[in-house]
Protein backbone atom coordinates (compact mmCIF):
# COMPACT_ATOMS: atom_id res chain seq x y z
CA UNK A 1 0.00 0.00 0.00
CA UNK A 2 0.74 3.53 -1.16
CA UNK A 3 0.55 6.13 1.54
CA UNK A 4 2.60 8.79 0.19
CA UNK A 5 0.90 8.32 -3.37
CA UNK A 6 -2.72 8.68 -1.72
CA UNK A 7 -1.32 11.91 0.52
CA UNK A 8 0.26 14.11 -2.33
CA UNK A 9 -2.32 13.06 -4.90
CA UNK A 10 -5.27 13.72 -2.62
CA UNK A 11 -6.37 16.87 -4.04
CA UNK A 12 -6.12 15.72 -7.92
CA UNK A 13 -7.63 12.27 -7.32
CA UNK A 14 -10.74 14.16 -5.25
CA UNK A 15 -11.22 16.22 -8.52
CA UNK A 16 -10.62 13.49 -11.45
CA UNK A 17 -12.20 11.09 -9.02
CA UNK A 18 -15.40 13.43 -8.87
CA UNK A 19 -15.52 14.58 -12.57
CA UNK A 20 -15.10 10.38 -13.10
CA UNK A 21 -18.30 9.58 -10.76
CA UNK A 22 -20.07 12.62 -12.45
CA UNK A 23 -20.14 10.33 -15.88
CA UNK A 24 -20.91 7.45 -13.58
CA UNK A 25 -23.91 8.77 -11.52
CA UNK A 26 -25.40 10.25 -15.13
CA UNK A 27 -25.58 6.94 -16.47
CA UNK A 28 -26.42 5.16 -13.34
CA UNK A 29 -29.82 7.25 -13.86
CA UNK A 30 -30.53 5.38 -16.98
CA UNK A 31 -29.89 2.24 -15.14
CA UNK A 32 -31.85 3.19 -12.15
CA UNK A 33 -34.97 4.65 -13.94
CA UNK A 34 -35.62 1.77 -16.05
CA UNK A 35 -35.22 -0.97 -12.72
CA UNK A 36 -37.64 1.44 -10.98
CA UNK A 37 -40.30 1.43 -13.23
CA UNK A 38 -39.68 -2.33 -14.62
CA UNK A 39 -37.58 -4.23 -12.14
CA UNK A 40 -35.40 -4.92 -15.56
CA UNK A 41 -31.50 -3.98 -15.62
CA UNK A 42 -31.50 -2.83 -19.19
CA UNK A 43 -28.45 -3.92 -20.20
CA UNK A 44 -28.68 -2.25 -23.81
CA UNK A 45 -27.77 1.01 -22.04
CA UNK A 46 -23.74 0.87 -22.25
CA UNK A 47 -25.05 0.93 -26.35
CA UNK A 48 -27.27 4.04 -25.64
CA UNK A 49 -24.05 5.71 -23.91
CA UNK A 50 -22.33 4.34 -26.88
CA UNK A 51 -24.42 5.74 -29.68
CA UNK A 52 -23.90 8.88 -27.80
CA UNK A 53 -20.30 9.48 -28.44
CA UNK A 54 -20.80 8.58 -31.68
CA UNK A 55 -23.50 10.99 -32.12
CA UNK A 56 -20.99 13.80 -30.86
CA UNK A 57 -18.13 12.63 -33.06
CA UNK A 58 -20.71 12.68 -36.18
CA UNK A 59 -22.22 16.40 -35.54
CA UNK A 60 -18.84 17.68 -35.05
CA UNK A 61 -17.51 16.22 -38.22
CA UNK A 62 -20.37 17.45 -39.99
CA UNK A 63 -18.96 20.78 -38.60
CA UNK A 64 -15.64 20.09 -39.82
CA UNK A 65 -14.37 18.98 -36.54
CA UNK A 66 -12.44 16.24 -36.35
CA UNK A 67 -9.32 14.56 -34.61
CA UNK A 68 -6.41 16.71 -36.50
CA UNK A 69 -8.74 20.00 -35.87
CA UNK A 70 -6.75 22.42 -34.50
CA UNK A 71 -8.30 23.48 -30.87
CA UNK A 72 -11.29 26.18 -31.53
CA UNK A 73 -11.54 29.32 -29.41
CA UNK A 74 -13.51 29.03 -25.99
CA UNK A 75 -16.84 30.20 -27.24
CA UNK A 76 -16.59 27.99 -30.26
CA UNK A 77 -15.68 24.87 -28.64
CA UNK A 78 -18.44 25.83 -26.02
CA UNK A 79 -21.00 26.01 -28.57
CA UNK A 80 -20.07 23.33 -30.40
CA UNK A 81 -20.02 20.89 -27.07
CA UNK A 82 -23.71 22.19 -26.54
CA UNK A 83 -24.39 21.32 -29.80
CA UNK A 84 -22.88 18.11 -29.39
CA UNK A 85 -24.79 17.82 -25.77
CA UNK A 86 -28.19 17.88 -27.53
CA UNK A 87 -27.63 15.65 -30.31
CA UNK A 88 -26.24 12.85 -28.70
CA UNK A 89 -28.88 13.44 -25.85
CA UNK A 90 -31.85 13.18 -28.89
CA UNK A 91 -29.62 10.17 -30.46
CA UNK A 92 -29.38 8.01 -27.19
CA UNK A 93 -32.61 9.06 -26.18
CA UNK A 94 -33.97 7.78 -29.61
CA UNK A 95 -31.78 5.05 -29.50
CA UNK A 96 -32.96 3.85 -25.58
CA UNK A 97 -37.03 4.27 -26.84
CA UNK A 98 -35.69 2.02 -29.56
CA UNK A 99 -34.77 -0.64 -27.90
CA UNK A 100 -37.88 -0.22 -25.64
CA UNK A 101 -40.40 -0.59 -28.43
CA UNK A 102 -38.44 -3.07 -30.17
CA UNK A 103 -37.48 -5.23 -27.61
CA UNK A 104 -39.09 -4.98 -24.31
CA UNK A 105 -42.67 -4.01 -25.28
CA UNK A 106 -43.34 -6.86 -27.48
CA UNK A 107 -42.22 -9.39 -24.48
CA UNK A 108 -43.98 -7.45 -22.25
CA UNK A 109 -47.11 -7.65 -24.51
CA UNK A 110 -47.03 -11.79 -24.20
CA UNK A 111 -46.37 -11.58 -20.60
CA UNK A 112 -42.64 -13.00 -20.71
CA UNK A 113 -41.53 -14.28 -17.68
CA UNK A 114 -38.11 -11.85 -16.21
CA UNK A 115 -35.71 -13.96 -17.88
CA UNK A 116 -36.72 -13.73 -21.42
CA UNK A 117 -36.54 -9.67 -20.83
CA UNK A 118 -32.51 -10.58 -19.42
CA UNK A 119 -31.39 -12.45 -22.12
CA UNK A 120 -33.39 -9.81 -24.75
CA UNK A 121 -31.40 -7.21 -23.07
CA UNK A 122 -28.22 -8.82 -23.62
CA UNK A 123 -29.49 -9.77 -26.90
CA UNK A 124 -29.99 -6.06 -27.95
CA UNK A 125 -26.50 -4.52 -26.37
CA UNK A 126 -25.24 -7.26 -29.15
CA UNK A 127 -27.19 -5.78 -31.57
CA UNK A 128 -26.29 -2.30 -31.25
CA UNK A 129 -22.68 -2.70 -30.46
CA UNK A 130 -22.35 -5.03 -33.83
CA UNK A 131 -24.30 -2.56 -35.82
CA UNK A 132 -21.96 0.12 -34.51
CA UNK A 133 -18.82 -2.34 -35.63
CA UNK A 134 -19.92 -2.97 -39.58
CA UNK A 135 -17.67 -1.76 -41.66
CA UNK A 136 -20.00 0.73 -42.89
CA UNK A 137 -20.29 2.34 -39.53
CA UNK A 138 -17.43 2.57 -37.48
CA UNK A 139 -15.57 -0.71 -38.81
CA UNK A 140 -14.35 -1.38 -35.47
CA UNK A 141 -11.87 1.65 -35.55
CA UNK A 142 -11.02 4.07 -32.40
CA UNK A 143 -12.18 7.35 -33.81
CA UNK A 144 -10.26 10.11 -32.15
CA UNK A 145 -12.49 12.91 -30.86
CA UNK A 146 -11.78 16.35 -31.70
CA UNK A 147 -10.01 18.79 -29.07
CA UNK A 148 -12.57 21.47 -27.60
CA UNK A 149 -11.71 22.73 -24.38
CA UNK A 150 -8.40 24.20 -23.26
CA UNK A 151 -6.61 21.63 -21.05
CA UNK A 152 -4.72 24.50 -18.29
CA UNK A 153 -6.15 24.70 -14.89
CA UNK A 154 -8.83 27.08 -14.89
CA UNK A 155 -9.82 27.20 -10.94
CA UNK A 156 -6.33 26.78 -8.55
CA UNK A 157 -6.36 27.05 -5.28
CA UNK A 158 -3.87 25.64 -3.04
CA UNK A 159 -2.96 22.05 -4.03
CA UNK A 160 -6.94 21.82 -5.64
CA UNK A 161 -6.69 22.44 -9.59
CA UNK A 162 -9.96 21.84 -11.59
CA UNK A 163 -9.40 21.96 -15.56
CA UNK A 164 -12.49 23.35 -17.88
CA UNK A 165 -13.96 19.97 -18.48
CA UNK A 166 -13.31 18.75 -15.27
CA UNK A 167 -15.40 21.09 -13.84
CA UNK A 168 -17.91 21.46 -16.72
CA UNK A 169 -18.30 17.58 -16.12
CA UNK A 170 -19.26 18.02 -12.57
CA UNK A 171 -21.30 21.16 -13.34
CA UNK A 172 -23.34 19.91 -16.15
CA UNK A 173 -23.82 16.79 -14.34
CA UNK A 174 -25.58 18.10 -11.31
CA UNK A 175 -27.25 20.05 -13.03
CA UNK A 176 -29.11 17.27 -15.10
CA UNK A 177 -29.33 15.51 -12.25
CA UNK A 178 -31.13 18.14 -10.07
CA UNK A 179 -33.79 18.77 -13.15
CA UNK A 180 -34.52 15.24 -13.19
CA UNK A 181 -35.32 14.83 -9.67
CA UNK A 182 -37.37 18.00 -10.02
CA UNK A 183 -38.85 16.73 -12.96
CA UNK A 184 -39.79 13.63 -11.60
CA UNK A 185 -40.52 14.93 -8.15
CA UNK A 186 -42.73 17.96 -9.15
CA UNK A 187 -44.32 17.50 -11.93
CA UNK A 188 -47.25 15.81 -13.32
CA UNK A 189 -45.17 13.65 -15.43
CA UNK A 190 -43.26 12.49 -13.00
CA UNK A 191 -45.84 11.72 -10.79
CA UNK A 192 -46.89 9.07 -13.26
CA UNK A 193 -43.45 7.64 -13.45
CA UNK A 194 -43.54 7.29 -9.74
CA UNK A 195 -46.87 5.77 -9.79
CA UNK A 196 -45.83 3.23 -12.12
CA UNK A 197 -42.91 2.70 -10.25
CA UNK A 198 -44.87 2.06 -7.74
CA UNK A 199 -48.11 -0.09 -8.38
CA UNK A 200 -48.22 -0.35 -11.96
CA UNK A 201 -52.22 -1.62 -11.54
CA UNK A 202 -53.70 1.24 -9.31
CA UNK A 203 -51.38 3.66 -11.67
CA UNK A 204 -53.82 2.13 -14.58
CA UNK A 205 -56.80 3.07 -12.64
CA UNK A 206 -55.89 6.59 -12.18
CA UNK A 207 -55.67 6.85 -15.88
CA UNK A 208 -51.64 6.62 -16.61
CA UNK A 209 -50.59 4.95 -19.75
CA UNK A 210 -48.28 2.55 -18.69
CA UNK A 211 -46.53 2.32 -22.16
CA UNK A 212 -46.12 5.60 -22.49
CA UNK A 213 -44.24 6.01 -19.12
CA UNK A 214 -42.27 3.50 -20.28
CA UNK A 215 -41.27 4.84 -23.18
CA UNK A 216 -40.46 8.29 -21.05
CA UNK A 217 -37.95 6.35 -18.68
CA UNK A 218 -36.23 5.06 -21.22
CA UNK A 219 -35.99 8.45 -22.76
CA UNK A 220 -34.96 10.24 -19.92
CA UNK A 221 -32.60 7.39 -19.34
CA UNK A 222 -31.08 8.29 -23.20
CA UNK A 223 -30.76 11.86 -22.23
CA UNK A 224 -28.76 11.48 -19.68
CA UNK A 225 -26.17 9.05 -21.18
CA UNK A 226 -25.82 11.39 -24.72
CA UNK A 227 -24.53 13.82 -22.13
CA UNK A 228 -22.43 11.63 -19.94
CA UNK A 229 -21.52 10.87 -23.64
CA UNK A 230 -20.04 13.74 -24.71
CA UNK A 231 -18.70 14.25 -21.20
CA UNK A 232 -16.94 11.00 -20.80
CA UNK A 233 -15.64 11.26 -24.55
CA UNK A 234 -13.86 14.72 -24.53
CA UNK A 235 -12.25 13.05 -21.55
CA UNK A 236 -10.82 9.71 -23.45
CA UNK A 237 -10.28 11.61 -26.62
CA UNK A 238 -11.97 8.86 -28.51
CA UNK A 239 -14.43 6.27 -28.67
CA UNK A 240 -15.09 2.87 -30.03
CA UNK A 241 -17.78 0.57 -30.22
CA UNK A 242 -17.30 -1.00 -27.58
CA UNK A 243 -16.71 1.78 -25.56
CA UNK A 244 -19.60 1.43 -23.47
CA UNK A 245 -19.01 -2.01 -22.47
CA UNK A 246 -16.66 -1.25 -19.33
CA UNK A 247 -18.81 2.37 -18.21
CA UNK A 248 -22.42 0.10 -18.16
CA UNK A 249 -20.89 -2.08 -15.72
CA UNK A 250 -19.11 0.73 -13.56
CA UNK A 251 -22.65 3.08 -14.09
CA UNK A 252 -25.04 -0.28 -13.49
CA UNK A 253 -22.22 -0.51 -10.32
CA UNK A 254 -22.73 2.43 -9.35
CA UNK A 255 -26.19 2.30 -9.21
CA UNK A 256 -26.26 -0.72 -7.04
CA UNK A 257 -24.21 0.95 -4.75
CA UNK A 258 -26.63 4.05 -4.39
CA UNK A 259 -29.36 1.51 -4.37
CA UNK A 260 -30.97 1.23 -7.58
CA UNK A 261 -34.15 2.80 -8.21
CA UNK A 262 -32.98 5.43 -6.22
CA UNK A 263 -32.08 8.55 -8.29
CA UNK A 264 -30.34 10.19 -5.92
CA UNK A 265 -28.38 6.60 -5.04
CA UNK A 266 -26.79 7.16 -8.33
CA UNK A 267 -25.87 10.06 -7.36
CA UNK A 268 -24.39 9.15 -4.45
CA UNK A 269 -22.98 5.96 -6.06
CA UNK A 270 -21.55 7.95 -8.87
CA UNK A 271 -19.54 9.73 -7.15
CA UNK A 272 -18.42 7.46 -4.53
CA UNK A 273 -17.38 4.92 -7.16
CA UNK A 274 -15.27 7.67 -8.72
CA UNK A 275 -13.31 8.18 -5.93
CA UNK A 276 -12.87 4.91 -4.33
CA UNK A 277 -11.31 4.03 -7.83
CA UNK A 278 -8.92 6.94 -7.82
CA UNK A 279 -7.65 6.77 -4.01
CA UNK A 280 -7.85 2.65 -4.81
CA UNK A 281 -5.46 3.27 -7.97
CA UNK A 282 -3.59 5.54 -5.80
CA UNK A 283 -3.04 3.02 -2.94
CA UNK A 284 -2.47 -0.18 -4.73
CA UNK A 285 -1.48 0.63 -8.19
CA UNK A 286 -3.43 1.38 -11.18
CA UNK A 287 -3.82 -2.40 -12.40
CA UNK A 288 -5.83 -2.71 -9.41
CA UNK A 289 -8.30 0.28 -10.11
CA UNK A 290 -11.18 -1.44 -11.93
CA UNK A 291 -10.88 -4.47 -8.99
CA UNK A 292 -11.17 -2.47 -5.73
CA UNK A 293 -13.94 -0.77 -7.14
CA UNK A 294 -15.62 -3.72 -7.54
CA UNK A 295 -14.71 -5.24 -4.02
CA UNK A 296 -16.29 -1.86 -2.49
CA UNK A 297 -19.33 -3.06 -3.85
CA UNK A 298 -19.48 -6.30 -2.75
CA UNK A 299 -18.39 -5.49 0.80
CA UNK A 300 -20.99 -2.75 1.13
CA UNK A 301 -23.71 -5.03 -0.78
CA UNK A 302 -22.73 -7.77 2.58
CA UNK A 303 -23.81 -5.26 4.40
CA UNK A 304 -26.30 -3.30 3.13
CA UNK A 305 -28.02 -5.58 0.01
CA UNK A 306 -30.02 -2.37 -0.85
CA UNK A 307 -27.30 0.12 -1.12
CA UNK A 308 -26.78 3.01 0.52
CA UNK A 309 -30.35 4.57 -0.14
CA UNK A 310 -32.00 1.71 0.02
CA UNK A 311 -34.17 0.59 -3.05
CA UNK A 312 -37.25 2.38 -4.87
CA UNK A 313 -38.01 4.74 -7.06
CA UNK A 314 -41.25 5.59 -5.38
CA UNK A 315 -40.91 4.47 -1.75
CA UNK A 316 -37.86 6.60 -0.90
CA UNK A 317 -39.25 9.02 -2.70
CA UNK A 318 -36.97 9.85 -5.66
CA UNK B 1 -78.40 1.86 -18.93
CA UNK B 2 -75.15 2.91 -17.21
CA UNK B 3 -73.10 -0.13 -17.05
CA UNK B 4 -74.34 -3.74 -18.40
CA UNK B 5 -72.53 -6.34 -18.28
CA UNK B 6 -73.36 -9.34 -20.71
CA UNK B 7 -72.51 -12.95 -19.72
CA UNK B 8 -68.84 -12.15 -19.15
CA UNK B 9 -66.62 -15.28 -18.52
CA UNK B 10 -63.06 -14.61 -17.33
CA UNK B 11 -59.70 -16.69 -16.71
CA UNK B 12 -57.13 -16.85 -14.58
CA UNK B 13 -54.51 -18.93 -16.56
CA UNK B 14 -56.83 -22.43 -16.23
CA UNK B 15 -58.92 -21.63 -14.31
CA UNK B 16 -62.50 -20.22 -14.67
CA UNK B 17 -62.88 -17.08 -12.27
CA UNK B 18 -66.22 -15.95 -13.91
CA UNK B 19 -69.06 -18.17 -15.20
CA UNK B 20 -71.13 -16.24 -17.59
CA UNK B 21 -71.79 -12.67 -14.96
CA UNK B 22 -74.65 -10.33 -15.89
CA UNK B 23 -76.13 -7.50 -14.46
CA UNK B 24 -76.72 -3.97 -14.66
CA UNK B 25 -76.30 -0.79 -13.11
CA UNK B 26 -78.33 2.10 -13.99
CA UNK B 27 -77.72 5.96 -13.62
CA UNK B 28 -78.00 7.52 -10.00
CA UNK B 29 -78.15 3.86 -8.05
CA UNK B 30 -75.76 2.55 -5.79
CA UNK B 31 -75.54 -1.42 -6.51
CA UNK B 32 -74.05 -3.70 -4.10
CA UNK B 33 -72.19 -6.75 -5.02
CA UNK B 34 -71.81 -8.95 -2.01
CA UNK B 35 -70.78 -13.01 -1.75
CA UNK B 36 -68.54 -14.93 0.11
CA UNK B 37 -64.64 -14.99 -0.13
CA UNK B 38 -63.59 -15.99 -3.60
CA UNK B 39 -66.79 -15.56 -5.02
CA UNK B 40 -65.29 -13.25 -8.22
CA UNK B 41 -66.03 -10.11 -6.47
CA UNK B 42 -62.95 -8.00 -6.80
CA UNK B 43 -62.26 -9.84 -10.09
CA UNK B 44 -65.85 -9.12 -11.54
CA UNK B 45 -64.12 -5.36 -10.65
CA UNK B 46 -61.38 -6.26 -12.37
CA UNK B 47 -62.99 -6.87 -15.31
CA UNK B 48 -65.21 -3.91 -15.06
CA UNK B 49 -61.99 -1.14 -14.93
CA UNK B 50 -60.22 -3.12 -17.05
CA UNK B 51 -57.14 -4.56 -15.31
CA UNK B 52 -58.15 -8.18 -16.03
CA UNK B 53 -59.37 -9.07 -19.88
CA UNK B 54 -62.36 -11.13 -20.04
CA UNK B 55 -62.62 -14.54 -22.13
CA UNK B 56 -66.37 -13.94 -23.46
CA UNK B 57 -69.31 -12.18 -23.20
CA UNK B 58 -68.80 -8.30 -23.37
CA UNK B 59 -68.80 -4.82 -20.88
CA UNK B 60 -70.93 -2.08 -22.16
CA UNK B 61 -71.18 1.39 -20.60
CA UNK B 62 -72.76 3.90 -21.78
CA UNK B 63 -74.34 2.28 -24.51
CA UNK B 64 -70.85 1.51 -25.82
CA UNK B 65 -68.81 -1.66 -25.79
CA UNK B 66 -65.60 -1.34 -23.99
CA UNK B 67 -64.69 -5.01 -23.47
CA UNK B 68 -61.50 -3.99 -25.23
CA UNK B 69 -60.40 -0.70 -23.82
CA UNK B 70 -57.49 -0.41 -22.13
CA UNK B 71 -58.00 0.50 -18.20
CA UNK B 72 -56.57 3.57 -18.41
CA UNK B 73 -58.83 5.08 -20.72
CA UNK B 74 -61.91 3.67 -18.75
CA UNK B 75 -60.80 6.33 -16.60
CA UNK B 76 -61.59 9.01 -19.38
CA UNK B 77 -64.76 7.74 -19.59
CA UNK B 78 -65.60 8.06 -16.25
CA UNK B 79 -65.16 4.56 -14.52
CA UNK B 80 -63.35 4.60 -11.41
CA UNK B 81 -61.89 2.32 -8.92
CA UNK B 82 -60.83 2.17 -5.55
CA UNK B 83 -59.23 -1.12 -5.76
CA UNK B 84 -59.21 -3.43 -3.49
CA UNK B 85 -56.17 -3.50 -0.88
CA UNK B 86 -56.34 0.29 -0.93
CA UNK B 87 -53.81 0.84 -3.29
CA UNK B 88 -52.38 4.15 -2.14
CA UNK B 89 -49.30 4.86 -3.61
CA UNK B 90 -47.09 4.47 -0.27
CA UNK B 91 -44.18 6.77 -1.40
CA UNK B 92 -46.38 9.76 -2.09
CA UNK B 93 -47.76 12.26 0.19
CA UNK B 94 -51.90 12.63 0.36
CA UNK B 95 -52.00 15.38 -1.50
CA UNK B 96 -49.63 13.70 -4.54
CA UNK B 97 -52.12 10.52 -4.43
CA UNK B 98 -55.34 12.95 -4.69
CA UNK B 99 -53.62 14.85 -7.76
CA UNK B 100 -53.09 11.10 -8.89
CA UNK B 101 -57.18 10.89 -9.00
CA UNK B 102 -57.23 13.74 -10.95
CA UNK B 103 -54.02 12.63 -13.44
CA UNK B 104 -56.25 12.47 -16.61
CA UNK B 105 -58.10 15.54 -16.14
CA UNK B 106 -56.49 19.14 -17.35
CA UNK B 107 -59.29 21.71 -15.88
CA UNK B 108 -57.60 22.80 -12.82
CA UNK B 109 -60.11 24.80 -11.14
CA UNK B 110 -62.53 22.22 -11.31
CA UNK B 111 -59.76 20.39 -9.95
CA UNK B 112 -59.50 22.57 -7.10
CA UNK B 113 -62.77 22.68 -6.12
CA UNK B 114 -63.11 18.65 -6.05
CA UNK B 115 -60.23 18.70 -3.71
CA UNK B 116 -62.09 20.84 -1.31
CA UNK B 117 -65.19 18.63 -1.73
CA UNK B 118 -62.76 15.70 -0.75
CA UNK B 119 -61.09 17.28 1.62
CA UNK B 120 -64.94 18.10 3.23
CA UNK B 121 -66.01 14.34 3.14
CA UNK B 122 -62.42 13.40 4.48
CA UNK B 123 -61.69 16.14 6.72
CA UNK B 124 -59.08 13.71 8.19
CA UNK B 125 -56.90 13.87 4.96
CA UNK B 126 -56.74 17.24 5.12
CA UNK B 127 -54.88 17.20 8.30
CA UNK B 128 -52.95 14.75 6.60
CA UNK B 129 -52.26 16.17 3.72
CA UNK B 130 -48.23 16.36 3.47
CA UNK B 131 -47.78 13.03 4.98
CA UNK B 132 -46.62 10.02 2.60
CA UNK B 133 -49.53 7.37 1.85
CA UNK B 134 -47.75 4.63 3.29
CA UNK B 135 -47.44 6.21 6.62
CA UNK B 136 -51.47 6.22 6.83
CA UNK B 137 -53.88 4.28 9.05
CA UNK B 138 -55.78 1.57 7.37
CA UNK B 139 -58.79 3.87 7.63
CA UNK B 140 -57.21 6.56 6.60
CA UNK B 141 -56.00 4.74 3.65
CA UNK B 142 -59.34 3.65 3.07
CA UNK B 143 -60.52 7.06 2.68
CA UNK B 144 -58.05 8.63 0.85
CA UNK B 145 -58.17 5.35 -1.89
CA UNK B 146 -62.23 6.57 -2.02
CA UNK B 147 -61.28 10.09 -2.42
CA UNK B 148 -58.58 9.78 -4.72
CA UNK B 149 -61.60 7.72 -7.00
CA UNK B 150 -63.62 10.76 -6.93
CA UNK B 151 -60.83 12.84 -8.18
CA UNK B 152 -61.26 12.20 -11.68
CA UNK B 153 -64.87 12.76 -11.15
CA UNK B 154 -66.33 9.66 -12.51
CA UNK B 155 -69.97 8.78 -13.70
CA UNK B 156 -69.67 5.61 -12.57
CA UNK B 157 -67.81 4.68 -9.41
CA UNK B 158 -66.58 0.98 -8.25
CA UNK B 159 -65.55 0.41 -4.48
CA UNK B 160 -63.76 -2.68 -3.88
CA UNK B 161 -64.16 -3.80 0.09
CA UNK B 162 -64.29 -0.24 1.33
CA UNK B 163 -64.73 -1.51 4.80
CA UNK B 164 -61.92 -4.05 4.58
CA UNK B 165 -60.26 -3.51 8.28
CA UNK B 166 -61.83 -1.50 9.70
CA UNK B 167 -63.85 -0.40 13.01
CA UNK B 168 -67.40 -0.73 13.26
CA UNK B 169 -67.62 3.06 13.85
CA UNK B 170 -65.18 3.86 10.35
CA UNK B 171 -67.02 1.38 8.89
CA UNK B 172 -70.76 3.50 9.07
CA UNK B 173 -68.75 6.61 8.38
CA UNK B 174 -67.50 5.04 4.93
CA UNK B 175 -70.94 3.97 4.21
CA UNK B 176 -72.73 7.16 5.42
CA UNK B 177 -70.35 9.10 2.75
CA UNK B 178 -70.84 6.80 0.44
CA UNK B 179 -74.62 7.41 0.09
CA UNK B 180 -73.75 11.19 0.26
CA UNK B 181 -71.38 11.45 -2.46
CA UNK B 182 -74.24 9.32 -4.50
CA UNK B 183 -76.92 11.94 -3.81
CA UNK B 184 -74.52 14.33 -5.29
CA UNK B 185 -74.92 12.30 -8.63
CA UNK B 186 -72.25 9.65 -8.64
CA UNK B 187 -73.34 5.99 -9.63
CA UNK B 188 -72.10 3.55 -7.33
CA UNK B 189 -70.97 -0.08 -7.67
CA UNK B 190 -69.83 -1.21 -4.35
CA UNK B 191 -68.05 -5.31 -3.91
CA UNK B 192 -68.59 -6.30 0.17
CA UNK B 193 -68.04 -8.80 2.49
CA UNK B 194 -69.72 -6.71 5.47
CA UNK B 195 -73.45 -7.27 3.67
CA UNK B 196 -75.33 -6.25 6.23
CA UNK B 197 -74.24 -2.63 5.44
CA UNK B 198 -73.89 -2.54 1.85
CA UNK B 199 -77.58 -4.33 1.64
CA UNK B 200 -78.95 -1.42 3.91
CA UNK B 201 -77.38 1.24 1.95
CA UNK B 202 -77.80 -0.08 -1.90
CA UNK B 203 -80.73 0.60 -4.30
CA UNK B 204 -80.23 -3.05 -5.53
CA UNK B 205 -77.78 -5.84 -5.30
CA UNK B 206 -76.46 -8.98 -6.91
CA UNK B 207 -74.91 -12.12 -4.60
CA UNK B 208 -72.18 -13.65 -6.15
CA UNK B 209 -71.39 -17.43 -5.51
CA UNK B 210 -67.98 -19.40 -7.03
CA UNK B 211 -68.30 -17.19 -10.67
CA UNK B 212 -72.05 -17.26 -10.36
CA UNK B 213 -74.52 -14.67 -9.52
CA UNK B 214 -76.86 -16.50 -8.05
CA UNK B 215 -79.76 -13.92 -6.16
CA UNK B 216 -80.53 -10.20 -7.25
CA UNK B 217 -83.06 -8.09 -5.74
CA UNK B 218 -83.12 -5.05 -4.26
CA UNK B 219 -81.21 -3.99 -1.10
CA UNK B 220 -84.37 -4.06 1.59
CA UNK B 221 -85.91 -7.26 -0.24
CA UNK B 222 -82.11 -9.08 -0.09
CA UNK B 223 -81.77 -8.13 3.44
CA UNK B 224 -84.82 -10.04 4.50
CA UNK B 225 -84.06 -12.85 2.30
CA UNK B 226 -83.69 -15.91 4.90
CA UNK B 227 -81.07 -17.69 2.14
CA UNK B 228 -79.12 -14.41 2.16
CA UNK B 229 -79.70 -14.12 6.00
CA UNK B 230 -78.36 -17.46 6.78
CA UNK B 231 -75.19 -17.36 4.30
CA UNK B 232 -73.92 -13.69 4.39
CA UNK B 233 -75.40 -11.96 7.71
CA UNK B 234 -74.77 -14.31 10.39
CA UNK B 235 -78.27 -14.89 11.60
CA UNK B 236 -80.11 -18.14 11.40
Amino acid sequence: MNFDDLFRGFEELTITGLAQGSVYALVALGYTLVYGVLRLINFAHSEVFMFGTFAAVWIWGVMGFDADSSRPAVWLALLLILVAMVFAALVSGGVAMLVEVSAYRPLRKRNAPPLAFLITAIGASFVLLEFMALPFMSDRRQIGMPPMLPTAPIISVGGWEVNPLQLMTIVVALVMMFSLDWFVNKTKFGRGIRAVAQDANTAALMGVNKSRVILLVFLLGGLMAGVAAVLASMRTGYTRFNIGFFLGIKAFSAAVLGGIGNLRGALLGGLLLGLIENYGAALFGTEWKDAISFLVLVALLMFRPTGLLGESLGRARA
Amino acid sequence: MLLEIDNITLLYGRIQALHGISMQVEQGEIVALIGANGAGKSTTMRAISGLRPIASGRIMFEGEDISNVRADLRVIRGISQSPEGRGVFPGMTVRENLDMGAYTRKDSAAIAQDLDRVMDLFPRLKERERQQGGTLSGGEQQMLAVGRALMSRPKLLLLDEPSMGLAPMLIQQIFTIITEINQQGTTVLVVEQNAQQALSRAHRAYVLETGNIVKSGTGPDLLHDPAVKAAYLGVA
